[in-house]
């Protein structure tokens, strides 16, 4: 059970391994025990766990938090399929064609660096403060990494493979088509589950100014009022919701790719 | 066979561009393939050998000289020169099938058709039962069978292979080219087969040519007296160690100037 347990990259026994990332919650969850229960912090700063548990469930139960939810969720995929829409085509053209490469790389690699909450106020100066600005500030937050990154994936096709398709007799549309998009397929899928799980860290900052509901708001408010409870709450929904989407993602990927395991379907 | 040959390079060279000057990868080079004939070129490393072949492909320009194949001038790749590469260049997301059948469907042949051809080949190459196996499940051997196949099945003018076993171990290296040397019987295909390796050169080819190193040059043009059909037994013939002895004189000279500068 305990063999190769600090021996350097050996495998160890199942049960050890998901018994340590359980042990990992565990001991997380018994320092917030401690600290509250033990008295050691104010509970205005830090809730004890039941309490949070006990505000979770009256916030569903009374509804509030999946309006909240509902409108996060909603901001957060619109903002990421635009950034998916046009990152994609792009970065695969970047990755393909030198062209586009030298036109679209020192720009967008220099915009990434800009920090997207930093443009807030221009945002609303240019859009308002309505859905298109919170829209805007997830596009920018995201849209950028996520073009180089699939630019990335898309060189990294083996040039033997383009070379190979040539000599069988492919034009240049049918290798783009037939052999560059299914190659670079997987990878495709892996950036955007990394980078949808950034768009939810931009959700925050996107309603941090002139919303009126949603999860960060929400999150606000409670931090006006004084409802540290609410925060926590808020902060593992999105967590959690990240979590989902991540799931789901690797299950399309699993789904998609069987050729890339050697048991098969 | 006197008509005019399958291949003609005619005054072929490369001269690569680097940052310390001009490096000629390959001297200006002739020489012919007649239709149906299986050639060699064996060089040491470096030679300039798979240039001679990319040329050919045309994935290439060549800095002097052209390429004619069936006294057509060539330009840029296509399908009369299929070609197989070291490097594994199956398909990944693809069945061994449609690996097979891709330069087809890229074609547009029927379907129906198609699972005749990719049949045919699957037979030949010894797969039968795999269509349905995806790249990552077969071995090494396998990979560069249906690799085979897949130009093959294209029906190009002439196949291209640039030391397609070259990362197979010893053993499976051997059975491959018994496997190619009864492929091309049943196919009759023109075949300019690039390699380091002395006793392969000799086993499968009519021809062989023997390059130098940098720059790249034919040293030598050998016909290969042995008979046709061969086997592995052919490989300790009298004849087949003689012309072994003679090749590998000729490589180590090249060889040991690649390594002395």
């Amino acid at each position: 059970m305990w063999k190769n347990v600090f021996t350097p990259k050996k495998e160890i026994a199942k049960p050890l391994y998901s018994g340590a990332g359980i042990a990992t919650f565990l001991l997380l969850l018994l320092v917030w025990s401690v600290l509250t229960y033990g008295g050691f912090v104010n509970a205005l700063f830090l809730p004890a766990p039941d309490k949070i548990v006990s505000t979770a469930v009256s916030m569903f139960q009374s509804g509030e938090i999946l309006g909240d939810i509902g409108i996060s969720f909603s901001r957060v995929l619109s903002g990421f399929v635009l950034a998916a829409l046009v990152g994609v085509p792009l970065g695969m053209l970047m990755g393909t064609l030198r062209i586009m490469e030298g036109a679209f790389e020192p720009i967008i690699g220099f915009i990434r660096y800009m920090p997207a909450s930093a443009f807030i106020p221009l945002f609303i100066l240019w859009i308002g403060l309505g859905e298109g600005e919170k829209m805007a500030v997830i596009f920018f937050g995201t849209f950028f990494q996520l073009t180089l990154m699939v630019m990335d994936v898309t060189k990294n096709v083996q040039n033997e493979l383009i070379e190979v398709s040539y000599t069988l007799g492919a034009k240049k549309l049918q290798l783009f088509r037939r052999v560059i998009l299914p190659a670079s397929m997987p990878g495709i899928v892996d950036t955007l589950r990394i980078t949808f799980g950034w768009a939810w860290t931009y959700l925050v900052v996107a309603e941090l100014v002139g919303a009126s509901e949603g999860l960060g708001y929400m999150i606000m408010q409670a931090s006006r009022f004084l409802k540290p409870d609410k925060i926590i709450v808020g902060i593992l929904i999105i967590g959690i919701m990240g979590l989902i989407m991540d799931i789901i993602f690797k299950m399309i990927y699993r789904a998609s790719f069987s050729w890339m395991r050697k048991e098969g379907s | 066979m006197t008509t005019t040959p399958k291949l003609v390079i005619d005054n072929v060279g490369k001269v690569f561009s680097t940052k310390s000057g001009k490096v000629v990868a390959l001297d200006q080079t002739s020489f012919t393939v007649q239709e149906g004939e299986f050639v060699t070129i064996l060089g040491p490393s470096g030679c300039g050998k798979s240039t001679i072949l990319r040329v050919v492909a045309g994935l290439e320009e060549p800095t002097t000289g052209n390429v004619y194949l069936d006294g057509k001038e060539i330009h840029g790749p296509g399908p009369d020169r299929g070609m197989v590469f070291q490097s594994y260049t199956l398909y990944p997301w693809l069945t061994v099938k449609d690996n097979i059948t891709f330069g087809l469907d890229l074609k547009g042949v029927p379907k129906k058709q198609q699972d005749e051809i990719a049949g045919h080949y699957l037979d030949l190459i010894g797969l039968s039962g795999f269509e349905k196996h995806y790249p990552i499940q077969l071995s090494g051997g396998m990979k560069q069978r249906v690799a085979i196949a897949r130009a093959l099945a294209n029906e190009p003018e002439i196949l291209l292979m640039d030391e397609p076993f070259g990362a197979l171990d010893a053993q499976t290296r051997a059975i491959m080219q018994e496997i190619l040397l009864k492929v091309w019987e049943e196919s009759k295909k023109t075949i300019l087969f690039i390699t380091h390796d002395v006793e392969e050169s000799i086993f499968l080819g009519d021809s062989i040519y023997v390059m130098t190193a940098r720059p790249g040059r034919l040293k030598k043009n050998i016909q290969v007296p042995l008979p046709r059909p061969r086997d592995y037994q052919n490989k300790s013939s009298e004849e087949f160690l003689a012309l072994k002895l003679e090749l590998l004189e000729l490589i180590r000279e090249e060889s040991l100037k690649a390594v002395k500068p």
